[in-house]
């Protein structure tokens, strides 16, 4: 029973650990599948957590804070537009450029507005997004097997939680079943074939880049707002970038996603879990390594594993009209 | 004479200092099909871009079915009726028919509905055109006939009654060109406009009505089909005489140069492209190798040049092998003389960045003649590149210019000179021609039977049938990665084109 109650709170980690990974991860998809490279992910979420928790600890409200990490997050991505659609600047550039300038005004904002060294001040309950407990989550806990699933694995977790897997089926259904997704995927092969049909492309990637910064803005707010009390210094530490690893490992394919979040967030867990824990054989293994575990299996899985991943074909550049 | 279905009155068009399209004036009756002819840089694509919205004209104006349109955008071109298959298809490779034909013109938000418009939409025109097309299949699995139908498909279902086929014939075989035609003529009977871009002057003979001559961005001539002639068109065109046939003298074959065994190549898929293929290439000859692009040629070629790795057989030169590993320096290859002018100029025979001098030594750069020491001789090698620029009439004649600011044909003059100067004893050539201006094909193909006449062994490549029957001594057919056929040049293109398209083949396997 002991172990069952482990299995389950590895798990119960798992999935507050994938949230932000499947929230940048689908972030990204939205982008990529219309033709736009976005590197910079990692700084949306930097931003939209700052603003997120800014906004909550000043007006003291969790979902002004939220729609304050949305806004801003969604403005980067249009920063991030406006170089590289419409003045088709390099992607990546403009990218990188943005995770920059995220790292640092988070920084020296949050020092200048709150003079905590670059935090923001604590955030009180009401300034969160609680767990929402299920209807008899607690009376069912006891039952064996089924009650620890239900109150622990389903139950409790904050709105932002089941939003990000609700994202899953609906970017699907979105992609896949709408005109809006069949035109952004058609941007992302081949945008001519867009531009002759009598579809502005420019627009539709400005479209797409403003999902990705709404989904960026919602990650970013779960981790300040949700996983922590606050915003701290680089809090997103790499999440960014290993949404993109998950996107490429999923095949920018929406349920494959889930899973890929899911796989990095269970490694997560796991490394957390294993702290200081000897294992079978092998005896006491340093912290750092299994830290390092996630970081090490996204370099293996993009050096290979994954076998044959076709991006759009268009992405990464700029659309060009050409006679 | 029937009302005009477009008029286009005083276009210009200038792109910078460039004037792509200077006061033109071109009107074409409904339920015809009016051929427009020009050399590449004429003017004819920009000018159907301007009526397709693609670009807007500077001045002029656009008349559609006899009222005046603005066309600002493709969205504008498609509401009053026209509708463009472009050159390179505008088709999402990884969506299904159904998918492509609809793409911007989905009845509402959601797929479904539209989808299922689409659907009976596509039996009718199936049934009223005889354009048969799977409406699930996926758009890269489908040849690109076929690819082409949908294009058409595309057009009539927004609606099209003007059609504007830029270059159609270019990727098809001529069964399937065959085939387009008499799709276009069923469309002209339905009462539909069309505007045929090409440079194929049989073409324009065999289907058009009324054909207009584009030169230097500006109609030097309109004429009814019936009332001119192949040759007429072709001095139109490049405003002077051409030669359109090419004349050569009686072979005079000797040793083998290059042989080929039992050549097996896979591609990266690990599918057989080229499928026990064995030739021999003499001295003094040219041997043409036809086929439908895609049929295992450029594997073939790159094959024999070292750049690819064969599974098995054997290819000597002058007696000696050649590494099929796709390890081979290319260096060596030269040096034992064996020139390559690739088919794909832009990404393998050219560094388009790189200046024009630079480019008419690439791969030869370590010979002692442009060599000084261990550096380049600047000097030497702009000499030589303004040699070459004179030998071959390459335009703009500035050995210090960029290669991507020269023009498909002089791109092409400047790869030829590089090989054939260096008097390689076997040349190598992929689509000579391709992209290349009348003028500028003329000149090519002497520069080869002159090759040829001087005791080298040619190999040529072409999905053009012209050319290979016109330069080649010998022709072998490729067909799904065999040769399925040797004959002379005087073979009859009919005979060819069922060899291409696998018909004999098929027969003599049954």
């Amino acid at each position: 029973m002991d172990f069952f109650n482990i299995v389950i709170q590895t798990l119960d980690s798992t999935i507050r650990l994938s949230v932000p990974l499947l929230l940048a991860c689908l972030a990204g998809l939205y982008s990529e599948r219309a033709g736009v490279f976005d590197i910079g992910l990692e700084g949306k979420m930097l931003v939209g957590a700052f603003a997120g928790a800014a906004a909550a600890s000043v007006f003291h409200s969790a979902f002004i804070g939220l729609g304050m990490a949305i806004l801003i997050s969604v403005a980067f991505a249009l920063v991030h537009g406006f170089a590289s659609i419409t003045h088709r600047g390099n992607q990546i550039v403009s990218g990188v450029a943005i995770n920059f300038i995220a790292a640092g005004s988070t920084v020296i904002l949050g020092q200048a507005w709150f003079s905590q060294g670059g935090r923001t001040p604590a955030l009180a309950p009401n300034e969160r997004f609680e767990a929402i407990i299920f209807p008899g989550a607690n009376a069912l806990r006891g039952v064996p097997i089924v009650g620890p699933i239900y109150a622990e694995l389903i139950s409790g977790h904050s709105v932002l939680v089941y939003l990000a897997f609700l994202a899953v089926p609906f970017t699907w259904w979105v992609l896949f079943r709408t005109r809006f997704g069949l035109r952004l995927r058609a941007v992302g092969e081949n945008p001519a074939a867009v531009d002759t049909a009598g579809i502005s492309v420019a627009w539709l990637r400005y479209r797409a880049l403003i999902c990705t910064g709404i989904l960026t803005g919602l990650a970013g707010a779960y981790l300040s707002m949700v996983q922590n009390g606050g915003f701290v210094k680089d809090m997103t530490a790499g999440k960014g970038y290993i949404a993109l690893a998950a996107l490429i490992f999923a095949k920018w394919k929406p349920v494959n996603a889930m899973f890929a979040c899911l796989l990095f967030g269970f490694l997560d867990a796991l490394a957390i879990r294993l702290q200081g824990t000897p294992l079978p054989l092998i005896g006491r293994v340093p912290v750092q390594f299994m830290q390092a575990l996630p970081y090490v299996l996204t370099v293996v899985l993009l050096a290979g594993f994954i076998g044959k991943a076709i991006p759009p074909r268009a992405g990464g550049v700029p659309y060009v009209k050409e006679r | 004479m029937a009302e005009a279905a477009i008029e286009l009155i005083g276009i210009n068009k200038s792109f910078g200092a460039v004037q792509a399209n200077r006061d033109i004036n071109l009107e074409v009756a409904r339920g015809t099909i009016h051929g427009i002819v020009g050399e590449n840089g004429a003017g004819k694509s920009t000018l159907m871009s301007i009526l397709y919205g693609f670009y807007q004209a500077d001045s002029g104006e656009i008349r559609v079915n006899g009222k005046p349109a603005t066309i600002k955008t493709s969205n504008d071109a498609i509401t009053a009726g026209i509708g463009m298959v472009h050159q390179h298809f505008m088709l999402v490779d990884n969506f299904t028919v159904l998918e492509n034909v609809i793409l911007g013109a989905e009845s509402n938000a959601l797929l479904k509905s539209s989808i299922a418009k689409a659907r009976s939409e596509l039996i009718r025109l199936e049934r009223e055109y005889g354009l048969q097309v799977n409406p699930d299949a996926l758009i890269e699995e489908l040849p690109v006939g076929l690819q082409q139908r949908v294009e058409i498909l595309k057009a009539l279902y927004r609606g099209a009654e003007i059609l504007i086929l830029d270059e159609p014939t270019g990727v098809l075989t001529p069964a399937e060109a065959d085939h387009l035609f008499r799709i276009l003529g069923q469309l002209k009977e339905q009462g539909k406009t069309i505007v045929l871009i090409t440079h194929k002057l049989r073409e324009i003979m065999a289907i058009t009505d009324s054909v207009s001559v584009m030169r230097q961005g500006t109609i030097v001539a309109t004429r009814e089909t019936k009332k001119t002639t192949v040759e007429e068109l072709a001095e139109l065109m490049v405003g002077r005489r051409v030669l359109l046939r090419v004349e050569k003298d009686a072979m005079q074959a000797e040793g083998v140069k290059l042989s080929v065994k039992n050549l097996t190549v896979k591609d990266l898929r690990g599918v057989t492209m080229v499928d026990d293929v064995s030739f021999d290439v003499r001295a003094g000859e040219i041997v043409g190798i036809a086929g439908v692009a895609g049929n295992g040629q450029s594997e073939l070629l790159e094959a024999i040049s070292g750049i690819r790795k064969a599974v098995s057989g054997s290819v000597t030169l002058d007696g000696k092998p050649i590494d099929l590993t796709g390890a081979a320096d290319p260096g060596e290859l030269r040096e034992r003389g064996l020139a390559h002018v690739p088919e794909d100029r832009h990404h393998v025979g050219l560094v388009l960045a790189f200046e024009e001098n630079e480019n008419s030594i690439l791969g030869y750069q370590d010979d002692e003649q442009y060599l000084k020491g261990p550096f380049l001789n600047i000097d030497a090698i702009q000499k030589d590149a303004r040699d070459k620029i004179e030998k071959y009439d390459i335009r703009p004649a500035n050995c210090r210019l960029k290669t991507a600011n020269f023009s498909g044909g002089n791109q092409q003059k400047i790869v030829l000179a590089r090989e054939i100067e260096q008097d390689p004893g076997v040349l190598i050539v992929g689509q000579p021609t391709r992209g290349v201006d009348v003028g500028a094909i003329e000149f090519i193909h002497k520069r080869l039977i002159a090759m040829r006449d001087a005791g080298k062994a040619v190999l040529l490549v072409s999905v053009e049938l012209d050319e290979i029957r016109s330069l080649s001594d010998r022709i072998l057919v490729m067909f799904a990665g065999r040769i399925v056929g040797e004959r002379g040049s005087d073979t009859t293109e009919g005979e060819l084109g069922l060899l291409m398209a696998g018909v004999e083949h098929k027969e003599a396997a049954e």
